[in-house]
């Protein structure tokens, strides 16, 4: 396991209880503002210390109350992305690249890689006060990548942006997941980001670890829904069959065709896909006659009565797990219950060009 | 220059800024040290400290300057100490730098802490993660970022040890030559007869350097601002 954390700290407002063991690759902490995520996060970087627990970062325990072993902040080899970039407004934005090099007395075997991938050759000279907001993104990226960590920690480094940005950034987080050998911990209290994301999702709700898994397992979980079923929404591995001249791209996912919104990439290219659940329509007999193109048969494996009118259906199909959201109302009227058969109707147009990135 | 100003003026002129100088450059590391100290951290006894630290602000110069002489007398605990070092303070010009660091360390204090106040704990945060200790951090990210309020404490410093007066003239006397500094010049002047019109070259020799002072420092704060925020 590449990070291990277990750890238990009072907070204002509630207890923090957290035990997780990840993998590499990017794991993503997941809950709603004020569960917790940030504080969890900085206790891994040394920002803040728990009342209890033990934190073991690539083989090294950094964090062990019970031996008193609080190692600091700048000996733990990190490199920490923030909300805000955090650009030093002294520096020159290639003296701000070149500080963690300087402080751990790094080698510069990154350099030229880190600087094409984003793209900051151009602003090299420039004062952090001459950026734009998404550049000063991409050049904390590269300062966090060039203090060569051996985990890079990144907290909702989009939230801050403008939908334009953030669009620009999150193939930078794809490409440091598949192209970089580095364990990324990466807060979020979106769904989008976790489905194109993560490798492995921790759910934290009110402080708590609630589940540990794969984005298709959490996701796809009706009984887990960090920020209430409005925002649930499973994700589909497909890979690209066709582009379509009329603006649709057609792929495939497990053999079951499906159209979306035009995304570029050529015939084979793996994707991974989010479908909301309350863009899902469910039906008890093969439709006809409609305008939706994606039309999936399945069985209902699981349903959760919401507190409201809602009601969230897991539905097992050939393509991958769905969720749907319907009114109680509806699924008495169909009768459906655990082991029904149904039929998903997806929108093409509903799908949000978010919410489809790349795979590694 | 010399030509205007007699030979007890001009010495006295040459004594003012030797004295504030060395009492500005010696004060400021400890200056620096108090500020962050005062903004930054938490100890016991940190009232007690910012306490001690204003204390000369707000005590009558002349209790300042004889609580000097008893501490830094000859005859003084530290004073006695001292002078078996072979290091006199009392009616000394080296008394003097001692008296004026004291009156202008609060003031000096004051401007520095402002500044570190200023600076986000946040970019110091972000210099930890990657890789910076405490000293580093200090050194690369929290004193660049404080420089124009470093110069601001240091030039009110120098300022207000030119013109300090009480404290110095108990403590150090009104010596021409040893101790006898442009305030103290000019209460001398005026005492005796005829004197006028040597205080008042001094008085425009003050004013001149305090303005001079003033405009220097507001233009080098100016500078170091502007390549701090990097506009």
């Amino acid at each position: 396991m590449s990070l291990s954390v277990r750890l238990t700290h009072k907070l204002p407002r509630f207890q923090l209880q957290v035990d997780f063991a990840v993998p590499a690759g990017l794991t993503v902490l997941f809950g709603r503002s004020g569960s917790g995520k940030t504080s969890v996060i900085n206790a891994v970087a040394g920002l803040l210390r728990p009342d209890q627990g033990q934190i073991t970062l690539g083989g090294e325990t950094v964090f062990d109350s019970a031996r008193g072993l609080h190692l600091p902040t700048h000996k733990r080899h990190l490199g920490y992305i923030f909300q805000d970039a955090r650009l030093f407004p002294h520096m020159s934005v290639q003296q701000n690249l070149l500080y963690g090099r300087w402080m751990r007395r790094a080698d510069r075997s990154l350099h030229t890689q880190v600087i094409e991938m984003l793209g900051l050759g151009a602003l090299l000279a420039r004062r952090p006060a001459q950026l734009s907001g998404g550049e000063k993104s991409r050049v904390a990226i590269g300062r966090a990548l060039l203090a060569q960590p051996r985990i890079l920690l990144a907290d909702e480094p989009l939230a801050a942006l403008d939908e334009a940005r953030k669009a620009e950034i999150l193939p930078y987080f794809e490409r440091l997941r598949d192209e970089f050998n580095i364990p990324i911990l990466y807060v979020t209290h979106s769904p989008a980001e976790v489905a194109r994301l993560a490798t492995t999702v921790v759910a934290l709700e009110n402080g708590r670890s609630v589940a540990v898994g794969s984005a298709t397992d959490i996701l796809a979980d009706p009984t887990i829904t960090p920020l209430g079923a409005r925002s649930a929404g499973a994700v589909m591995q497909a890979v690209i069959t066709r582009q379509h001249s009329d603006g649709l791209t057609e792929i495939s996912a497990n053999g079951v065709a499906l159209f979306i919104p035009r995304v570029p990439g050529q015939p084979g290219q793996k994707l991974r896909v989010r479908i909301a659940a309350h863009d899902v329509i469910l039906a008890s007999a093969p439709p006809m006659g409609l305008s939706a193109l994606n039309i999936i048969e399945g069985r209902v494996v699981d349903i959760r009565m919401g507190a409201g009118p809602g009601a969230l259906l897991a539905l097992d199909t050939q393509a991958g797990r769905l969720l749907a959201r319907v009114t109680r109302r509806s699924m008495g009227v169909m009768g459906l219950q655990v082991g029904s058969r149904a039929y998903a109707v997806i929108k093409t147009v509903a799908m949000a060009p978010e919410d489809v990135g790349g795979m590694g | 220059m010399s030509g205007w100003l007699g030979p007890d003026e001009w010495q006295a002129v040459a004594l003012s800024l030797k004295v504030a100088f060395w009492a500005m450059a010696l004060s400021l590391p400890l200056g620096i040290f108090t500020a962050y100290a005062l903004a930054r951290w938490h100890f016991p006894g940190k009232a007690l400290v910012n306490g001690l630290v204003h204390l000369p602000l707000i005590l009558p110069p002349v209790v300042t300057g004889y609580i000097l002489l008893v501490v830094f007398g000859i005859n003084g605990p530290l004073g006695a100490l001292l002078s078996q070092l072979g290091i006199t303070l009392a009616f000394r010009w080296t008394g003097a730098v001692l008296a004026a660091a004291i009156m202008a360390f609060p003031l000096m204090v004051r401007a520095i802490r402002l500044s570190i106040e200023a600076v986000d704990p946040k970019l110091e945060q972000a210099a930890a993660t990657l890789g910076a200790s405490r000293l580093w951090v200090f050194v690369t990210i929290t004193l660049p970022l404080i420089v124009p309020g470093i110069i601001a404490g240091a030039v009110l410093a120098f300022a207000k040890a030119m013109g300090e007066f009480g404290a110095t003239i108990t403590f150090v006397s009104n010596i021409p030559g040893q101790t006898q500094t442009v305030p103290s010049a000019i209460y001398a002047f005026l005492q005796a007869p005829g004197g006028e019109p040597a205080a008042l070259r001094l008085v425009m020799v003050s004013v001149v350097v305090a303005m001079g002072a003033l405009l220097a420092s507001e233009w080098l704060a100016r500078r170091a601002a502007k390549r701090v925020q990097g506009t």
